[in-house]
């Protein structure tokens, strides 16, 4: 029988949820590099065995991680990410040109063939990639050095790389989302990049569909159509089905579309996952009631998921990498809170329950299923 | 031979639990100190200093002898103590909540 393991990164160390296929019982292990910051901890699709965990603190700094045994041990990689050529200036939050600075690594996004090539996500914002097991990085420093780069304004979270998909049907395509700055394409490997974010408005910037300056919370593409899109926006949950080209709204019916994760089924390319989030100055549930929104129909019709999620006073947050799927049938769904709880459905999100309801904040959940 | 203590985060990550010491080809200063220790312990590069900069992180300090040396140049000699090992050169994580 098939195994599960969650990988789940928090602010103060990694964890990972172990299970058989069944999903039922669970075992802990952690916390791996207790007391660091510990954005995105991830997997190779061609190794699983392969992870990889950007590691990172106030005190000193960021650092890579590498694990060749599914965990059980780590050796520290490459931690030199130097922007490329002139480093150049992006808005500051009060307007004011500002030199790019890196501060951390928000996702790692290993290659889809090769174990030792991933690429990382960084804020300030840009794209590196590695091809030696995240030894050595260099930068895609086109995305950065984009026309538009020196217009770039951060977020409240700062102005991070937070998403990197790489497409399963051209090995050239890579999307990538920037807050606040947009989503960006490449057709030719990182060599040139276009923003794609026709389509989107958003009310806190002056021009509204202005070509960057929107702060994306997360795509998400299912790999069997890899020309559509879906985003959740600060606000709006958006779609495209040209790859980006043009973008319009599927919010629909949700109590509120403000939220972070967004996430597709694994075996039903039209069915969607969202938690709905009060609004950006109230990072919690509407109601206090915690639940997960479906769509069977690629957006616009949202049903509410809450059976074995609580509906009372439940004030948490659910960040823009800590939603996951599994490829089981039926698909499994995981999401992981603020307050440190990792919820799991078995059955594609009809029923939900807590793996473990005490870790620190949850940064980052990810799934693997091993043979 | 200088004695060099770490932050407990820092001993995890270069697998040492004690002191450590580094012998330093000149005379010793932080940055002899500093490099010697990155290249006996090349998985602590940029965690105490920036990569890019060579500056020491903000949230780290140096200290000696009951002194914060944190911002004495980092070419400057350091104590005769830490120098005949009868003192360690302490860095440490500064207070910081969370």
């Amino acid at each position: 029988m098939s195994a599960v393991r969650v990988l789940v990164g928090t602010r103060k160390g990694a964890f990972t949820l172990t299970s058989d296929g069944r999903r039922g019982d669970w075992t802990v292990d952690g916390p791996h590099f207790g007391g660091w910051e510990i954005y995105h901890l991830t997997g190779s699709p061609v190794d699983p065995d392969r992870l990889y965990a950007s590691q990172s603190g106030g005190w000193f700094g960021q650092l890579i991680q590498r694990s060749d045994d599914g965990g059980r041990s780590w050796t520290t990689a490459g931690n030199d990410f130097a922007y490329a050529g002139d480093v150049g200036e992006h808005l500051w939050f009060d307007g004011t040109p500002r030199p790019w600075e890196f501060k951390r690594i928000w996702h790692l996004e290993p290659s889809r063939h090769d174990p030792d090539t991933l690429y990382a996500g960084a804020e300030d914002a840009a794209l590196f990639v590695s091809t030696d097991g995240g030894q050595k990085w260099s930068e895609l420093s086109a995305l950065r050095q984009h026309p538009s780069g020196g217009a770039w304004q951060p977020g409240a979270g700062g102005m991070c790389l937070h998403t990197i998909i790489l497409d399963p049907a051209n090995r050239d395509r890579i999307f990538v989302a920037i807050s606040a700055a947009g989503a960006f394409r490449s057709d030719d490997g990182g060599a040139s990049w276009l923003p794609i974010n026709k389509g989107l408005r958003s009310g806190e910037i002056p021009d509204t569909d202005s070509e960057v300056g929107h702060c994306v919370h997360r795509l998400a593409q299912h790999p069997s159509r890899p020309d559509t899109l879906f985003m959740q926006k600060h606000w709006d949950v958006m779609r495209s089905d040209d790859a980006g080209g043009s973008w319009r709204e599927v919010s629909g019916n949700l109590p509120s579309d403000f939220g972070f994760p967004i996430a597709v089924h694994a075996h039903e390319p039209e069915t969607i996952y969202v938690v709905p989030i009060t609004s950006d100055s109230m990072h919690y549930p509407p109601e206090g009631r915690l639940r997960v929104y479906r769509s069977r129909t690629g957006g616009e019709h949202w049903e509410p998921l809450t059976e074995g999620l609580p509906q009372s006073h439940c004030y948490v947050n659910v960040l823009r990498d800590a939603m996951a799927v599994d490829t089981l049938d039926p698909c499994g769904i995981y999401f992981g809170t603020t307050g440190g709880q990792v919820y799991h459905s078995a059955d594609g999100g009809d029923s939900w329950a807590p793996i473990v309801r005490d870790l620190p904040a949850v940064l980052s959940v990810e799934v693997q299923v091993l043979p | 031979m200088i004695r060099v203590v770490l932050p407990a985060h820092l001993k995890t990550l270069a697998h040492v639990t004690g002191e450590v010491r580094v012998e330093v080809a000149g005379p010793p200063t932080q940055r002899e100190v500093l490099d010697a220790l990155e290249t006996a312990y090349p998985m602590l590069r940029g965690t105490i200093r920036d990569r890019r900069s060579g500056q020491r992180r903000a949230f780290v300090r140096f200290y000696a002898c009951e002194r914060d040396l944190s911002h004495e140049p980092p070419d400057a000699p350091l104590p005769e103590e830490v120098v005949a090992g009868r003192e360690p050169f302490i860095v440490l994580g500064a207070m910081a909540g969370g």
